[in-house]
């Protein structure tokens, strides 16, 4: 075996991959690529699975990393180990860093920062220079560096012409992108609707006093940008969808043809707006948190596939940052370590999607099917997560890898959890503790 | 006000009454709160709560004093929590707090051994103005169960409108809210109050008119094409006042707009008691500081805010 380098052999697991499920151990090489898939695999090392899932590793879209800029919450490195942690390969950087990643030299960073990382960082890239909504950044320039998702994420484009002109010249840039689509996520937000409020608005904000933001100010975006995507051809990424209206624009959408993807964040199929009734912030957030009628809706539009992937939108805020009033407290939650808990925990949907929502499909999205998202075969990339979807665990936002605390599960049991990951064919978590 | 019950607020009222009479006497004070150190903590402007707060804490002998922060200095980047520690660490017993963010008593709260009064956090809550409110009603009406109160104007940005909703809820009163969809909250489905955008339709049946001060920029944000059309809609005009009927109460938690939610001539009328309501509100203060310092009384705990 010496010609396929160090091995590891994941040993009684069951398979589960875009071609299904079956009981398989799968042996890694330290060259970065699965060498074989069997009964009775034996390599140098091995990993026990037992009573484990191993599933092409999960593919964040949607993750906040603060390098540069606000390192006190969080780095690139921090971030990684978080996600190696919570079994993710690969991450979506997005760009609303500090300065904002818009320009070649903080795209170039971010890939540096990342380079020896325990998951995969890829930078996503700002749609407009300092998000701002004003003048395109130099897209084809970032598509040179890698960058395949575009997002002023944190806001949405509000200039309906500008939004089209962006879409126009993304989808002529796959030549520079090896014909790898380039893909527009939106942060859907009406801002003359949302401007200064902190919650939905609903029976709860109108109850607690606090500003909020209809749902309409989410559907609105969505729905212009339906009607963008269809009349340019660009592919338009759905972030982190919220209301029950979305969920029905996008599955109509999709049934009419049009070139579009989306992606629910795990707090808005497991929290409520019933959850900021004591004023914490540490359940602010943006898109903020719905009703109930809302998490069935982004529950039944994960189960059937209207909504392609599960992210984090991992915010992480300092303690003092949240030590705040509702208003004044920066909104975000981390996410990277609980995902696929509460995914497990919450969604009544066989783990067959739950994957497809946590890896592979999200890695399609991103253009990252060649290293991520499986399938779990030989020459594949050793890229895998190994998980317990049984085991049960208590959630502790001091005990995570994030340089912040803010989990709104703090101390809640949460069932499922990752054993073991692998990057490139070396096991860079074992056990629930990241060896580097 | 949603924490306390019907029995407290009328315990409350009791207190107030007999504060009301120290008020009244040649030199108005008593040494029930000597040695007790109260702050005030403003984040927001406040010029007659914080003067009605201050006289009450002086009739009752405590010591006061003054955290006044701009809401800037948050933004320079001393957090909540730091603020309130470091007034804590002064060792005072009381912290009376107004805040342009909705919750800000109840974070407080947390953080802190003192007792903690709400004097208006952003759109939630004013409970002492609800409670003085509640008291001036009531000496004049007695007893308030069964009366009717419409509450008029800018009910969505108003903490008073909140508390008062469940303050005369909680006594018996039946409350309709008035006025148009932008000035409501978005959803008052479970709310102890009933809705009309028609001021005309309840005007002759009430017991109690409520005004709201409608916030003069907020006709900025479009929400009243004019402030003269709300003043004929939802005004209480000198036509509408002669259509009240005689006993009933013309009431306004200040500072007053003249000729915009009321007409200057209604504002002066007998039964106009608005000044009055900002007499009775140093009584209330009183009564509600005294409770929560400085006696044994189990309004509320200790450590729980008036909210």
């Amino acid at each position: 075996m010496s010609d396929v380098g160090t091995t590891t052999a994941i040993k009684g697991g069951t398979v589960i991959d875009q071609n299904g499920s079956r009981r398989a151990d799968v042996m890694v090489s330290d060259d970065g690529t699965i060498v074989a898939v069997g009964e009775g695999l034996d390599g140098d090392r091995t990993l026990d699975a037992t009573d484990c899932v191993v599933s092409p590793g999960f593919v964040d879209l949607h993750v906040h990393l603060r390098q540069p800029g606000k390192e006190e919450a969080e780095t690139i490195e921090t971030g990684a180990r978080g996600a190696a942690l919570g079994g993710f390969t690969s991450v979506i950087a997005m760009p609303n860093t500090t300065p904002a990643m818009d320009c070649a030299s903080v795209v170039r960073e971010v890939i540096d920062l990342a380079a020896d990382t325990i998951c995969d960082v890829r930078p996503s890239a700002a749609i407009t220079v300092g998000r701002d909504g004003e003048t395109l950044a130099p897209m084809a320039e970032l598509v040179k560096l890698g960058v395949r998702i575009f997002t002023d994420d944190g806001t949405g484009i509000q200039d309906d012409r500008l939004m089209r002109t962006a879409l126009e010249y993304a989808g002529s840039l796959s030549h520079l992108s090896g014909g790898q689509p380039i893909v527009l996520a939106q942060h859907c937000e009406v801002n003359s609707l949302s401007e200064g409020t902190y919650m939905h608005e609903g029976e709860w904000s109108s109850r607690l006093g606090i500003p909020g933001q209809p749902s309409e100010a989410e559907e609105l975006m969505v729905m212009r940008d339906i009607a963008l995507a269809r009349l340019t051809g660009t592919r338009v990424h759905f972030q982190h969808m919220s209301t029950a209206g979305s969920v029905a624009m996008i599955r109509a959408a999709k049934a009419a043809g049009l070139p579009i993807t989306a992606e629910a964040a795990t707090h808005h199929f497991c929290l409520t707006d019933a959850c900021c009734a004591d004023y914490d912030p540490i359940y602010k957030v943006h898109p903020p948190l719905r009703t109930d009628a809302d998490v069935e809706a982004v529950k039944e539009g994960l189960a059937d596939g209207t909504i392609d992937a599960i992210a984090t939108d991992h915010a992480p805020h300092t303690p003092q940052d949240k030590e705040r009033t509702f208003a004044d407290a920066p909104p975000g939650m981390l996410g990277l370590e609980t995902a696929f808990a509460l995914a497990n925990t919450h969604l009544d949907i066989p783990i067959e999607t739950l994957l497809a929502a946590m890896s592979w499909r999200p890695a399609a999205i991103a253009g990252l099917q060649a290293d991520h998202g499986g399938p779990i075969a030989v020459g594949s990339a050793a890229n895998l997560a190994i998980i317990d979807p049984n085991t049960t665990w208590t959630v502790s936002g001091d005990a995570m890898a994030s340089r912040s605390n803010n989990t709104p599960y703090e101390g809640m049991a949460l069932r499922g959890r990752t054993r073991h990951t692998i990057l490139r064919g070396e096991a860079i978590v074992i056990d629930g503790e990241a060896q580097r | 006000m949603a924490d306390l019950d019907c029995g407290d607020i009328e315990q409350l009222l009791n207190l107030t009454e007999s504060f009301a009479e120290v008020s009244e006497r040649p030199i108005p004070k008593v040494p029930a709160l000597r040695g007790k150190t109260i702050a005030w903590l403003f984040y927001e402007d406040s010029t007659r709560t914080r003067l009605s707060f201050e006289t009450a804490a002086k009739r009752l002998s405590a010591d006061t004093m003054n955290f006044s922060v701009s809401s800037s200095s948050v933004k320079k980047g001393e957090s909540l929590r730091d603020t309130v520690q470091t007034i804590s660490a002064m060792g005072v017993d009381g912290i009376v707090v107004r805040h342009s963010g909705a919750g800000a008593p109840q974070r407080i709260a947390e953080w802190t051994d003192a007792s903690i009064v709400n004097a208006g956090d952003g759109w939630h809550q004013h409970p002492t103005q609800s409670l003085l409110d509640l008291y001036t009603a009531t000496r004049h009406l007695g007893s308030l169960d069964g009366r009717r109160i419409a509450i008029v104007g800018d009910i969505k940005h108003s903490r008073v409108a909140r508390s008062n909703a469940i303050g005369f809820a909680k006594m018996g009163a039946e409350v309709t809210f008035v006025a148009p969809q932008t000035l409501l909250p978005a959803n008052i489905e479970g709310w102890p109050a009933k809705v009309t955008h028609d001021l005309d339709e309840v005007i002759e049946d009430i017991d109690i008119c409520y005004l709201l001060r409608m916030q003069l920029e907020r006709q900025n944000q479009a929400v009243v094409p004019t402030l003269r059309e709300f003043h004929e809609e939802y005004g209480l005009t000198t036509a509408r006042a002669d259509r009240l009927r005689r006993d009933a109460l013309i009431m306004h938690p200040g500072p007053m707009n003249r000729g915009v939610e009321i007409s200057g001539e209604v504002a002066d009328r007998p039964n106009a008691v608005i000044t009055e309501q900002v007499t009775n509100g140093i009584a209330v203060r009183m009564a509600v500081l005294y409770l929560l310092l400085g006696s044994g009384l189990d309004l509320v705990d200790e450590r729980t805010q008036v909210a």
